[in-house]
Formats: C-alpha cells, sequence, structure tokens
C-alpha cells in the first residue's frame, strides 16, 4: 500500500503532540499512542508547554486567536522530529490549515515547515514504523467510526482499516453510510444543536445495526459525539480511541 | 425564530421529507459513483474541469467580449444587466415589444435568482415552467428545493395527488411515465403559442458566440425553438473560452448531476432562424446578470465560487443539506454552494449563519467536478462573518458578538499561556466530580463528557514523555 505523501525513514525520536480533547477527557488514549510507537524502539518526548491546535477559534472565524494560539505549539516543537498527533482533525489543522492562517504572517515559513513534519498517528505507525502488531485479545466485533478530517483532510481511512485488519481476531464491521460526518462540527454541534442531533442519531443507529461489540474511533471528537448520544439514549457500547484500542489489543505483560 | 430556523425545524420535524431526500439523494450519489468508477480518471478530469473554468474566469473581462462580438455577429441580441431590477426590466421589455402575455421557460436558477415569474405575474404577464419538476412546484407555489431536481421534495403520490387537485379531469395516476405524459400533454399546446421562450445557459463559448444548454426532457429545446423569440438568461460567469472545452465539461458536469453518462438533449444555440431555414426563433436575447458576481470575481480565493457549473454534487452529499431539504437555506440555490454564494450575493447580515451550516466535513469539495475548495471558502466566510473586512464582502463583521468575541479572547489567552492553561487543565481533572451534568444544547441529547482523574499532562511527565 502507499500512502499520499512521502514518508521518512523511522526516526530515532518523535514529538507528540496530544491534543486539548484527550489531554482532558481521553488521557488514556494519548498514553496509549505514545506506547505504541516506544514499543517499536522510537524515542517520544511529549512537550510540556503544548496546548491546543487551535482548530476551534479557526472553524468559528476568530483567525487572530487561533494564530496565537498556532504560534505557541509552533515554538514547543522546535528540533526537526516528526510531530506525531492522535487525531485526523488536529493533524488536519497543523499540516492542512497552518500554511493558511499563517498566510501573510512573518513566521509562514516556520509554519510550513512544521505542518510538514505533522503525521496523523496512524499513518506513522502504518508508513513510517511499519507496525506489525500481534493480537493477544478475545473475538471481538469491532465498527470503526473514521473522522471527516482523517478520511478527507489526512487521507488516512485505509490506514486505520490496515492496523485493525491486522488484528486477527478482530472482525471489523462497516456500519451504514459510513463515509457520512457524524454531525460533530466542533461549535457546529452547539450552533445547529438539531441537525446535529438529527446527524448523531443516525449514525448511533446505524452503528447499532452493525452489531459492533466496541466502536473505536481515530478521532475523540466523534466518540465523544457518537457515544455521547449513545449513552444517554441506552445502547452505548464501549468506545476507544484506535491508539487505546490497538495497546489494548497487543500488549504483552512486560510491555511497559 | 427566524425563517431560517423555522425552516431547519419544520424539515427535521417532517419525516415525508426527511425520507424523500434520504431517498432521493441516496439515489443520486450512488448513480454518480457507478459513472464514476475510475477514480483516477475523475480525478483528471475535475483537474481538467477546474483549470478550464479558473482561466475563464482569470479572462473574465475579455472572454465576455469576445462572447458579445461573436454573439452580435451570429444576429444574438445581447444585453447587460447589473442587477436583479435591470435584468427583470429588460425581460418586461422584450416581452412588451412583442406584446406577449405568455413566456414559456425552461429550467433556469438565474430567472429564478431574478425573481422573474413573481416580476411578470404582477405586470400581467403568465409564466409557464416547462420542466417537469419546475412544472410541479409552480402548481403548488413553491420554489426548488434542488438546483437539478426542483421537485426532489416531493414523492410521487405527492406529485399524484397534487396532478389530481390541479386537473381533476385526467385519472389519477401514481405511476411516473403516465403523470409525465399527462404533464405533456397540458405543456404541448402551451409550446406551440407562447410567444417567448426562455431559458438558461450552461455554458456561453465565447470564441464561438454558442449557447449551451444541457437537459434531459426535450422542453429546453422547445422553449428555445418553437416560439419566435428566445431569451437566454445567465449569469456573467458561465462563459468558457472555447468550444474544444465544452467536451470535458459535459464529461464531467452530467455524471455529478445525475449519474448519467449524457444527457438526452444537449442544445447549442448560434443564431435565431436564418434565411431559408424552416424553424428557430426569429430573435434570439442573451441576458448577462452580474448582480454581484463581479465583486466575487475580485477577491483571490472567493473567485473559484464562480467556477460552479450548477450539477449539485455538493448538496447530493451533504450531510446536513440531505437532513433539511433544499428549503430552509432560504435562498436561491441550497446546499453547500448555496452557502458560499449566496452570503456573498445577499450580504454576511442577512445570510451569515449559512457558511455555519456545516461541520466542515468536506464531503462537498470532494465531490465538486470543478474543485472549489467548498470547506475552506465557507471557512473564509465564517471570518469575515465576524471580523468587518472594508470592501470585503457585504455585511462583514455583522455576526460578531461582543460575548462571542470575549469568550475567544479568554480561550486564547489560556491556551496561549501554557502554566495557565496547565493549571486550568488540572483544577477541571481535580473537580471533575462537579462537571454539570448539563451543557447547553450539548445534554439535550449525549450524555455530559466528565474530566479524566488526570491530564495527559500529568500522565505523560509520570511516565517520563515529557523530556529527551
Amino acid at each position: 500500500m502507499t500512502g499520499n505523501r512521502d514518508y521518512p525513514q523511522r526516526p530515532a525520536k518523535v514529538y507528540f503532540f496530544g491534543t486539548c480533547l484527550i489531554d482532558l477527557f481521553y488521557p488514556e488514549a494519548g498514553i496509549a499512542g505514545m506506547q505504541l510507537i516506544r514499543r517499536e524502539g522510537v524515542e517520544v518526548i511529549f512537550p510540556q508547554n503544548q496546548t491546543c491546535c487551535g482548530q476551534p477559534a479557526w472553524n468559528s472565524g476568530y483567525r487572530e486567536e487561533a494564530l496565537e494560539v498556532a504560534w505557541r505549539q509552533i515554538q514547543c516543537f522546535p528540533k526537526a522530529y516528526p510531530i506525531v498527533v492522535p487525531s485526523g482533525s488536529c493533524a488536519g489543522m497543523m499540516r492542512c490549515h497552518y500554511p493558511e492562517l499563517f498566510g501573510a504572517h512573518s513566521q509562514q515559513k516556520k509554519a510550513l515547515e512544521f505542518a510538514e513534519r505533522v503525521f496523523e498517528l496512524t499513518e506513522f505507525l502504518v508508513h513510517v514504523l511499519q507496525i506489525e502488531l500481534k493480537d493477544l485479545g478475545e473475538p471481538l466485533r469491532v465498527a470503526l467510526h473514521t473522522s471527516c478530517s482523517a478520511r478527507r483532510e489526512m487521507a488516512v481511512s485505509e490506514e486505520h482499516k490496515t492496523l485493525l485488519r491486522q488484528l486477527q481476531r478482530v472482525e471489523l464491521v462497516e456500519p451504514e453510510r459510513t463515509e457520512e460526518c457524524c454531525g460533530f462540527g466542533g461549535t457546529f454541534s452547539v450552533k445547529h444543536p438539531d441537525v446535529s442531533l438529527a446527524m448523531v442519531k443516525d449514525k448511533a443507529d446505524a452503528i447499532s445495526r452493525s452489531g459492533a461489540e466496541r466502536l473505536v474511533s481515530g478521532d475523540c471528537g466523534c466518540l465523544m459525539n457518537i457515544n455521547g448520544h449513545m449513552a444517554r439514549r441506552g445502547d452505548g457500547i464501549p468506545n476507544q480511541h484506535i491508539a487505546s484500542f490497538l495497546w489494548e489489543r497487543t500488549r504483552r505483560p512486560d510491555d511497559e | 425564530m427566524s425563517d431560517f430556523h423555522r425552516g431547519v425545524d419544520n424539515a427535521l420535524k417532517d419525516p415525508q421529507i426527511r425520507k424523500n431526500f434520504r431517498h432521493a439523494m441516496d439515489g443520486l450519489m450512488a448513480k454518480r459513483k457507478v459513472a464514476f468508477a475510475d477514480t483516477r480518471a475523475l480525478e483528471q478530469l475535475r483537474r481538467l474541469s477546474a483549470g478550464i473554468r479558473s482561466n475563464a474566469l482569470y479572462h473574465l473581462p475579455e472572454l465576455l467580449q469576445q462572447l458579445e462580438d461573436n454573439c452580435l455577429r451570429n444576429g444574438i441580441q445581447v444585453h447587460w444587466a447589473e442587477s436583479i431590477a435591470e435584468a427583470n426590466g429588460i425581460v418586461l421589455e422584450i416581452m412588451r415589444r412583442h406584446r406577449a402575455k405568455q413566456l414559456i421557460k425552461g429550467k433556469s436558477m438565474v430567472s429564478e435568482e431574478m425573481g422573474l415569474n413573481a416580476f411578470l405575474e404582477a405586470r400581467g404577464i403568465e409564466c409557464l415552467e416547462a420542466d417537469l419538476g419546475e412544472f410541479i412546484i409552480q402548481l403548488v407555489g413553491e420554489p426548488p428545493s434542488h438546483i437539478i431536481a426542483p421537485a426532489i421534495h416531493k414523492n410521487r403520490q405527492q406529485v399524484a395527488r397534487i396532478f389530481k387537485q390541479k386537473f381533476p379531469d385526467i385519472p389519477y395516476t401514481e405511476d411516473i411515465d403516465e403523470l409525465t405524459r399527462n404533464a405533456r400533454g397540458i405543456l404541448r399546446d402551451k409550446f406551440y403559442q407562447a410567444p417567448v421562450g426562455l431559458s438558461g445557459v450552461n455554458f456561453a463559448v465565447a470564441e464561438t458566440g454558442t449557447l449551451c444548454l444541457v437537459e434531459n426532457e426535450g422542453n429546453g429545446r422547445m422553449c428555445t425553438t418553437i416560439p419566435p423569440v428566445h431569451i437566454a438568461v445567465t449569469g456573467i460567469e458561465k462563459v468558457v473560452a472555447r468550444m474544444s472545452e465544452i467536451p470535458p465539461l459535459l464529461e464531467v458536469l452530467v455524471p455529478s448531476a445525475t449519474g448519467q453518462p449524457i444527457t438526452t438533449y444537449f442544445n447549442m444555440i448560434s443564431s435565431p432562424r436564418k434565411p431559408g431555414e424552416k424553424d428557430g426563433p426569429r430573435e434570439v436575447h442573451l441576458l448577462l446578470l452580474d448582480n454581484g458576481r463581479s465583486r466575487i470575481y475580485q477577491d483571490p480565493e472567493l473567485i473559484a465560487t464562480l467556477r460552479c457549473i450548477r450539477c449539485g454534487a455538493c448538496m447530493n452529499h451533504c450531510p446536513i443539506y440531505v437532513r433539511i431539504g433544499g428549503h430552509p437555506y432560504t435562498t436561491t440555490i441550497p446546499g453547500p454552494i448555496g452557502s458560499v454564494l449566496e452570503p456573498q450575493k445577499l450580504g454576511l447580515d442577512k445570510l451569515g449563519i449559512l457558511p455555519t451550516l456545516s461541520t466542515l466535513c468536506g464531503a462537498c469539495g470532494e465531490v465538486c467536478p470543478v474543485r472549489i475548495p467548498l470547506p475552506k471558502l465557507l471557512n473564509r466566510l465564517r471570518y469575515e462573518g465576524v471580523r468587518e473586512q472594508p470592501g470585503g464582502t457585504p455585511g462583514s463583521g455583522a455576526l460578531r458578538s461582543r460575548r462571542d468575541a470575549l469568550v475567544w479572547k479568554l480561550w486564547s489567552s489560556i491556551h496561549s499561556r501554557p502554566a495557565f492553561y496547565r493549571f486550568v487543565s488540572k483544577a477541571a481533572t481535580r473537580l471533575r466530580r462537579l462537571t454539570p451534568g448539563r451543557l447547553g444544547p450539548w445534554t439535550r441529547a449525549r450524555t455530559a463528557p466528565r474530566p479524566a482523574a488526570r491530564s495527559l499532562h500529568e500522565l505523560a511527565r509520570q511516565q517520563g514523555f515529557d523530556h529527551e
């Protein structure tokens, strides 16, 4: 399988950008992502001064505010190491939109250089680390929800699947209309709550009908939306970030 | 409640609307996918078509001049309208000059933009829509809900009931072929009676002065050939440089729109009836409408809006359009391209909500046959909505509220001060049990997210990930 960009050789060290959502609500996913990389013999550095990629403000039209926050992030990752991001959405912001956000800014060159180093976690595992996973779990039916930014901006939906398919005892089920947005859209879900609800309801119905025992996604925004709705109405299934899931399935007792 | 919110609310609560759109859009998406099975070829075609349209816009002033010269040479009369009022006035003047009391129309979204039917009808001129979908919604006085399939919000049972109510003499049928035959019977005489026919234009070819019209029903051909006078209305952006550019555009337009390889009819109108010819109109008029387009043209980013070839693929694939249909948008053109185009024409003060009506999922941009970066343009208009831009989109800055500005300022000051940010998130984890169970609209149908016991920042430090 070929990726959609040129991937570097396996580096000795990488930076990890945890994302604000994972930081506060799904920290185990961030840890799992770092552990997966570290197990492959690559040193992982999580700079403590990182906060948020700036996407919420950028998508709400508050570009000056987004720029201020984005510039802080760029400064957190000064060395030439790859920056691995466990989210298609935040990786898409940093890789695809920083160049726009810094369009006329004096630091545009730095932003471009930074964007070049950004990798979504699954593409990094598949293409750079060429990871080989050994499934240690029980048989499980899993539904994958690929976020729109992972699918369309970062074009890594195949990489998500590649990783899950490496797990021999995991049966990947495809919910109906799997390519359709779950209705999260950041501030969209608050600005247009009824439309967002109509969307997440259909998504939840499709996942329920798929017979999946677990929901896995590479983006916590979607998970929070879909699972929040399913839990509220009472048909929630266990759900995990893909990093947590991969780590859980492949973790040996002696793995740190 | 605004018209917009009421429209959204009504659509979401109407199971019939929801079902009709889901069914229709699923069908259109599936057909497009089959038609473009070779995705690599599709990408090449999209690149080519985007290039053709961009090039035409890059040379817009010269091409429009060339189009006018060549149309005039062919005997087509050319009219320029800066505004809707001017455009309507020009059509009215032509109608009056011919003492015409009836206008038969092929499908034209520019005539919808002009509000032409209402304008002429207020002046005693009957307008009759000859496109089947337009004909149906005209019977019930509704605007189109889709640019290609204007009556897509009605299913065949609903159409059957409309026919029964409006034409009680015709036996009731729910059979699509019979319904179509009945409509054809009603319309056929009108084509021969109407002194003036009106159509839109899909592409106007500058180098030859040819007006291209893409259609499936034959009504477009009849509107443009049977009445003695033909008026073609279009926006100034529809010009393309060369005839050789039409085949690739058609190749990408038709499957994007309906999934067909080609349409049933493709008309090339190059002149009125010439001496010795047995048919065709004696007069052909081309009306070119600006209505804000030349301002969009001046913005190096927003100009991409004008590449649109009106295929409707962006709305067919939009997860929001499929749930609410076209009417809640309150604009001539709905869906993603409508949310980009219409606020630029009518002002962000009036339609600034439309660019926010998107999750930026990117489905629209992915299918656009001329690669309009729709999510990017929606984002740009969100920016202009909250940031006044002198000389920018009309109504820029109208959506800025003091409260929002303050919230984002606060957000930015937390996230650009790492120590402060860590303090705030630490507090949130320690006080997680106090997380409110209700978080505005979010928790109306979802549980409230609760912070973890320890943040990733803390866990990473504990596990030695924080330093080299």
